[in-house]
């Protein structure tokens, strides 16, 4: 907690923290920059905040306004919205957005998405910045090397107004990930068995940096969806020191700096990784080899169990909480102890979210559906508008289609259902999404969480179904 | 910002580990104006029957529950979602307070800057209340921000709370933070146009 001296060694958490600390407040409550803050139809209520005490946006060229969360995904309108309140949400964005003069992508823009999709995929996210979202999968940003977390709206007034946030310095974790994973294993299984194993409220406090062969090993698509997941370990943020890969996802991005500025900042980024030497308050360790597919049983992301395994009896757990918690989870999910959870009949299947639904998951998907047809209903929701337009030249759009998939526009959709797009009461959901909350996807809604390629299996079977087999 | 020195209140226990912040607010109910009042959408589905009535057996329904302005919740509760809405719900239900052995990160803040005192205690301690509660749900506690403690019903005593100094002085005072943060818009200028120098190509 004390300041570092050149000497010390640091992690990466600590020197972007470091290098945005403003000053120190005595009770410990440090004031830091904010380089980025996202906004998107939610923070209507920080705007009030803002207008209420006439005060406009301080920066707002450091400010991004991207419409997702209430976005009809059947057409790129407001008009298009499932009800007039939800249009309601999409044109008082547009109207902040402009009161505000902020940058600003729209529904109808190429530059729409989810925001934690966008914000990679624009070099709006990048090494070494600190990055604020009233949301709480900001997480995912970390991913590029980046402090990157959710805020409410309180805090989120606070930023638009100074450019700056009052935040308790968190502890700091290391999850280490090493072996190799085994064929259709991915980054979403690697998460599920890590919060099986640590608890939902498992990382509570702390700031996760995902290190280890496995982490080394994979894309920046990978590495976006493991640091999403994070908060349903409870952690403040996840991240990933940046590296070659990095560098290469991130070079030639539209706000990612270029020539001279480009050699620049390598400097700054080439200087971040964790040093050696430097110690994490808490170490994880995970065996890449011994991961399977994971799908979740209950109504917490740490409900989660390999396909091959079976629902477990409440009586197994150790605390009375548990047992009451999976006992009512169950009746819940109106599922049995003892079940097998391969062979699972599902009713529909939702492909998407902030989690999976960027390009590679969408190819991981659709490397199962080619030439095969699904056999109940699905569907397929990009996370940006440039994935979309990617996925169609590249033909999987045809693939999804012809599978029997239907082909959305970008959103948060069915990953929450505030667009309206929902699954309905006591509908079984294979979801690629990343909460299995009660109601979350509607109400009555029973979600299984797992990966694009287990959910494309789920289509094809109607069933949950170990991908492995296909 | 409502200011918190002091407050004695029964207590209502809403159990549930992991209580997520869809199940404290539902995601549909997010797009009302705060003027219309937050406090009808308050555990809105969780709080009802398959038929859409209020569930007698909820613990916010029951009769003495009524009053209340500390609940007691367990491990992680406002975990997920960072919709602030959630707050809202509470504050405009009459909550101060919450009891419990942890709470989600972002849910924790928001309660802060709303005027609510989120207190962490042990485990043991918090099954200790429950138990109390259910012999006599009358019983009261006490959320002493200017002491820093909170004080049990019968003999479970005093415990410290642990939030740090700069929240619990926004609270007592109910301070304004944006208005606090003004006074050092000198350092912020200057820290800001360091930082620009550096990486010109964060602020075009
Ligand atoms: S996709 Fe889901 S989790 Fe991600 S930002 Fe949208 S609603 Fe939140």
């Amino acid at each position: 907690m004390t300041p570092a001296s050149d000497k010390t060694p640091r992690t990466l958490f600590g020197k972007i923290w470091d290098a945005h600390e403003i000053l120190r407040h005595p009770s410990g409550q440090s004031l830091l920059y904010t380089d980025r803050d996202l906004i998107h139809e939610g923070s209507f209520h920080a705007f009030a905040d803002l207008k209420r005490r006439n005060l406009r946006p301080r920066r707002p060229q450091q400010i991004f306004g991207i419409a997702d969360h209430y976005v009809p995904t059947l057409g790129r309108s407001a008009d298009d919205a499932a009800s007039p309140a939800i249009a309601r949400m999409i044109r008082t964005f547009d109207e902040n957005m402009e009161w505000g003069g902020l940058r600003h992508f729209g529904i109808a823009s190429r530059e729409q998405g989810i925001v934690h999709v966008v914000a990679p995929e624009q070099g709006i996210t990048l090494p070494g910045l600190t990055i604020v979202c009233s949301d709480s999968h900001t997480s995912t940003q970390g991913a590029l090397g980046a402090i990157a977390f959710g805020i409410g709206q309180s805090e989120n007034a606070h930023v638009l107004a100074t450019q700056t946030l009052w935040q308790m310095r968190p502890r700091t974790m290391r999850v280490t990930v090493d072996g190799r994973l085994g064929q259709g294993i991915t980054a979403k299984d690697v998460m599920l068995a890590l919060i099986a194993r640590i608890g939902a409220a498992g990382a509570g406090g702390h700031a996760i940096e995902y290190a280890g062969q496995v982490v080394r090993d994979m894309s920046i698509e990978a590495r976006l969806t493991m640091c999403n997941l994070s908060i349903e370990a409870a952690a403040r943020l996840g991240m990933v020191a940046p590296d070659e890969t990095t560098f290469r996802y991130v070079a030639g991005r539209h706000y990612a700096p270029t020539d001279q500025e480009w050699d620049l900042a390598m400097a700054q980024w080439r200087a971040l990784p964790t040093d050696d030497g430097a110690t994490f308050d808490r170490e994880v360790e995970l065996d890449g080899g011994a991961i399977a597919p994971m799908v979740t049983w209950g109504t917490s992301p740490e409900d989660a169990v390999p396909i091959t395994g079976r629902i477990p009896d409440p009586a197994s757990f150790a605390s009375a909480d548990k047992r009451k918690a999976a006992a009512k989870s169950l009746e819940y999910m109106d599922l049995a102890p003892g079940t097998e959870l391969d062979g699972l009949l599902i009713d529909r299947v939702f492909i998407g979210s902030c989690t999976n639904s960027r390009i590679e998951d969408l190819r991981a998907a659709a490397a199962i559906l080619k030439d095969r047809k699904a056999a109940i209903p699905a569907i397929v929701v990009p996370g940006s508008t440039q994935v979309r337009e990617q996925a169609e030249a590249e033909g999987l759009a045809r693939i999804f289609r012809e599978a029997g998939f239907e082909w959305r526009q970008s959103g948060c959709s069915m990953c929450a259902a505030m667009n309206g797009d929902v699954v309905g009461p006591g509908e079984r959901c294979a979801s690629t999404s990343n909460r299995n909350f009660v109601g979350r996807q509607g109400p009555g809604a029973r979600t299984h969480l797992v990966s694009p390629a287990m959910a494309a299996a789920a289509a094809i079977t109607g069933r949950l179904t170990d991908v492995r087999r296909l | 910002m409502k200011a918190f020195t002091r407050e004695t209140s029964t207590v209502a226990y809403v159990p549930g580990v992991n209580c997520d912040t869809d199940q404290i607010i539902p995601g549909r109910f997010l797009k009302a104006d705060r003027a219309e009042g937050y406090d009808k959408f308050l555990f809105h589905d969780i709080r009802r029957d398959a038929a859409g009535n209020l569930d007698p057996r909820f613990p916010l329904n029951r009769p003495d529950a009524q009053g209340a302005r500390i609940l007691l919740v367990e491990d992680n509760f406002g975990c997920g979602s960072s919709r602030e809405g959630a707050v809202y719900a509470l504050a405009d239900a009459g909550i101060r307070a919450l009891l419990a052995p942890s709470f989600g990160d972002i849910f924790f803040n928001n309660a802060l800057k709303n005027g609510i005192v989120p207190v962490r205690l042990p485990a043991a301690v918090c099954e200790a209340v429950a138990d109390h509660l259910a012999a006599d749900p009358q019983a009261t506690v006490t959320v002493d921000l200017e002491a820093a403690q909170v004080i049990l019903p019968g003999d479970l005593g005093a415990h410290p709370i642990t939030i740090d100094a700069f929240a619990r002085d926004c609270l007592l005072q109910g301070l304004d933070e944006i208005e606090m943060t003004f006074t050092y818009m000198d350092r912020i200028a200057a820290f800001e146009a360091e930082r620009m120098a550096r990486n010109p190509w964060l602020g075009r």
